[in-house]
C-alpha cells in the first residue's frame, strides 16, 4: 500500500529512507521519506516518544554528538547531501531550536545572538556585528525589550524571551532551515502566542520544520503536517486535508484524542 | 477519636524528642571545634603582629631570653609563609591543568573502559595516605630531579594529593551542566574542544574554581609528606630546587623547641585563618553561581 505522503516540488530538505537507531537494535525513526516545501511551515507531529525529535536532528546532523547512534539513509539540503557539507557550513544553513529556551548562561544577550560567529571564530569589525545583533533581535520582536540591556546576561530575561533569543542566535546565520523542537512546550500562553506569531513573519523568509506535542499549534500555524507513530512517517500532507480528512485511521485516532 | 488524639501527643513527643537529641549531639560536635578555635585565638593573638609576618623565626637563644623575660618571642613565621605560597603555587600550577583536562576526558567518555579505570586510580589516589605520597615524591624528585630536598619535591608530594580532588570536582561540575547547553553549541556548528573552552568551562567556572580551592586548603596543612620532600629551611627559599620550609613544618619545628610553644598557636591560628578564608570563598563563589 503506498503511504499518503505528499509530493513537494523544489523542496528545500528531501529525506529518503532514513533510519536512525540509538542502539544498534531498535530503530527510532524507521524508513522516513519525505520532502519539505521551502518558505512554509512544516509541522511533525505525534505521541510521545514517536521520534519526531530523533527525526528532527537528523536534519543537521545533531547525532553526530553521539556516537553510538546509528543513522542510514540520505538527506539533501538543495539537492546537496548534507553529509558532504562541513558541520560548520551545515548548520549556518540549518539552525536549531530547542525545547527549553538554552541561551548560553555566561554570555550576555550581544554575545548570545553572535554566538555562532564568535565560537566560530570568524573575525566581524564591530559595526557587522552591531548590525547582525540588531537585525536578529529585530526580527525576532524582541529588539525593543533589550535594546537597553544588551550587556545583561541572556539568563536574566523571562522563558519567552529567552526562547526569542535563541531563535534569534539561530537566525543571525541567516540559515536556510529552522528547526524548531516543541519550542513553546515550556512556556506559557502569551509567550506561546508570540512565538506562534514569530513563526508566521519569519516563514516568509525561511523555511520551517516544528515539531509539535500541540495538535492545536500545528492546526493554527503549520501548512503541511507529518505525522508520525512509533518511528513510522503514517501520513503527510497539507494540515488543513489531514486535520478535515485523515487518510491513515492511525492519524484519524490521533486527531481524535483516541491516543497521545 | 480518643485514640486519635493519643496517638497525635505520642507523635507530638516523640518529634520533641527527636528535636532535642539533634540539638545535643550538634552542640556535641561543635563543642569540639569552638574549644580549638577560642584556644588557638586565645594562645596565639598575643604573637601575631608585623613581625610575625615579615621576618623569619628566631633562633632557639633569642626566644630563650624572650621567654624568660616575658616578651614576646621575636621574629615571624615569613620563611614558613613564603615556602608554603611557593609550594602551593607550584602544586597548582601542575595539578590544575592536568586535573582539569582529565576531569574533562572522564567526562565526555562516561563509558570508555581505559576512563573508568583512570576514574577508578583516582578515587583510589583520595585514599592514599599523605605520607606515602611524599615518599613517593621523594623517591622521584629528590632522589633524581633535584638530587636532595626541595620546594619542587614538596610541590609534587602536595600535586599529587590535589590532582584526584581537582579531576573528579571537574567531572562532577561538567556534568551539572544541562546537555541541551552543549547542544546549543553544537547546533551553531562550533567543534567540540571550542565548545569545551569556551562553553562548558566558562559556564562551570565557579564550580571548578570552587573544587581548585577545596583542594588548594586541603593540601596547605599537610605536613608529612612535606618531611619527606621539602624538609624546612631558617631563610626565605624561593629557589625550586631547595630545600623550603612550610607553615605546618614550622609547627613541626616550634614543637619541638620548648621556647617556641607560643608560636605554635600563633602559626595555627595563622594556618586555620587561611583554610578558613579559602573555604569561605569558595562557598561564596558556589553560592554566588546559584543565583
Ligand atoms: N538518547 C537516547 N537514547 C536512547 N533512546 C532514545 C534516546 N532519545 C530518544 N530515544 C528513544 O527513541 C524514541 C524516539 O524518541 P524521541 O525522538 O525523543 O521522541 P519524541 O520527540 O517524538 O517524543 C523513543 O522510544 C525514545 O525512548
Ligand atoms: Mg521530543
Amino acid at each position: 500500500m503506498d503511504k499518503p505522503i505528499v509530493d513537494i516540488k523544489d523542496p528545500v530538505l528531501r529525506i529518503e529512507n532514513l533510519h536512525v537507531s540509538y542502539d544498534g537494535i531498535k530503530n527510532s525513526v524507521t524508513d522516513v521519506s519525505a520532502s519539505v516545501k521551502k518558505h512554509a511551515i512544516t509541522a511533525i507531529m505525534g505521541p510521545s516518544g514517536c521520534g519526531k525529535s530523533t527525526l528532527l536532528r537528523a536534519i543537521n546532523r545533531m547525532h553526530d554528538l553521539y556516537p553510538q547512534i546509528k543513522t542510514t539513509g540520505k538527506i539533501f539540503l538543495n539537492g546537496d547531501d548534507i553529509s558532504s557539507i562541513s558541520n560548520i557550513v551545515l548548520r549556518r544553513k540549518i539552525g536549531m531550536v530547542f525545547q527549553r529556551p538554552n541561551p548560553f548562561p555566561t554570555m550576555s544577550i550581544y554575545d548570545n545572538v553572535i554566538a555562532g560567529y564568535k565560537l566560530n571564530g570568524f573575525s566581524l569589525k564591530k559595526h557587522e556585528r552591531d548590525e547582525i545583533v540588531e537585525k536578529s533581535l529585530t526580527d525576532v520582536s524582541l529588539w525593543n525589550e533589550v535594546k537597553d540591556a544588551l550587556n545583561k546576561k541572556g539568563t536574566f530575561l523571562s522563558g519567552g524571551q529567552q526562547q526569542r533569543l535563541c531563535i534569534a542566535r539561530a537566525l543571525a546565520f541567516q540559515p536556510d532551515v529552522i528547526l524548531l523542537d516543541e519550542p513553546t512546550s515550556a512556556l506559557d500562553p502569551i509567550a506561546t502566542a508570540k512565538i506562534e506569531d514569530l513563526l508566521l513573519e519569519l516563514k516568509d523568509k525561511y523555511s520551517i520544520v516544528l515539531v509539535t506535542h500541540n495538535m492545536a499549534q500545528a492546526a493554527r500555524i503549520s501548512n503541511f503536517s507529518m505525522f508520525m507513530y512509533l518511528g513510522e512517517l503514517v501520513e503527510y500532507g497539507r494540515t488543513k486535508d489531514m486535520f478535515t480528512k485523515p487518510v491513515d485511521k492511525r492519524t484519524e485516532e490521533y486527531l481524535t484524542g483516541k491516543f497521545g | 477519636m480518643t485514640d486519635i488524639i493519643k496517638t497525635g501527643n505520642i507523635r507530638a513527643a516523640k518529634n520533641k524528642a527527636f528535636a532535642w537529641i539533634v540539638a545535643i549531639l550538634s552542640f556535641i560536635t561543635i563543642f569540639p571545634i569552638v574549644l580549638i578555635i577560642s584556644k588557638l585565638i586565645i594562645n596565639g593573638y598575643k604573637q601575631i603582629n608585623l613581625a610575625f609576618f615579615t621576618q623569619v623565626g628566631p633562633d632557639t637563644m633569642e626566644a630563650m631570653t624572650a621567654v624568660s623575660g616575658g616578651h614576646v618571642i621575636p621574629g615571624g613565621i615569613l620563611n614558613g609563609i613564603a615556602g608554603t605560597l611557593l609550594m602551593v603555587l607550584l602544586a597548582s600550577v601542575m595539578a590544575i591543568p592536568l586535573g582539569v583536562i582529565i576531569g574533562v576526558y572522564l567526562y565526555e567518555n562516561t563509558t570508555k573502559r581505559y576512563a573508568a579505570v583512570v576514574r577508578d586510580v583516582s578515587d583510589v589516589m583520595q585514599g592514599v595516605p599523605s605520607i606515602v605520597l611524599g615518599l613517593i615524591s621523594y623517591l622521584w624528585v629528590v632522589k633524581h630531579v633535584t638530587h636532595g630536598y626541595s620546594a619542587l619535591a614538596g610541590a609534587s608530594a602536595l600535586g599529587i594529593m590535589m590532582l584526584p580532588l581537582i579531576i573528579r570536582s571537574t567531572e562532577e561540575t561538567l556534568k551539572m551542566i544541562p546537555v541541551s547547553i552543549k547542544e546549543a553549541g553544537f547546533a551553531l556548528g562550533v567543534p567540540y574542544h571550542k565548545i569545551i573552552l569556551r562553553v562548558l568551562i566558562p559556564t562551570g567556572f565557579s564550580g571548578l574554581s570552587t573544587g581548585i580551592l577545596l583542594a588548594i586548603s586541603r593540601v596547605i596543612g599537610e605536613t608529612a609528606p612535606l618531611m619527606l620532600t621539602a624538609l624546612g629551611s631558617r631563610m626565605v627559599n624561593l629557589n625550586i630546587e631547595q630545600p623550603t620550609s612550610a607553615v605546618p613544618l614550622l609547627i613541626w619545628e616550634f614543637y619541638n623547641d620548648p621556647n617556641m610553644v607560643d608560636l605554635i598557636w600563633s602559626s595555627s591560628l595563622f594556618l586555620m585563618g587561611f583554610v578558613l578564608t579559602l573555604n569561605i570563598i569558595s562557598k561564596r563563589i558556589a553560592a554566588k553561581s546559584k543565583k
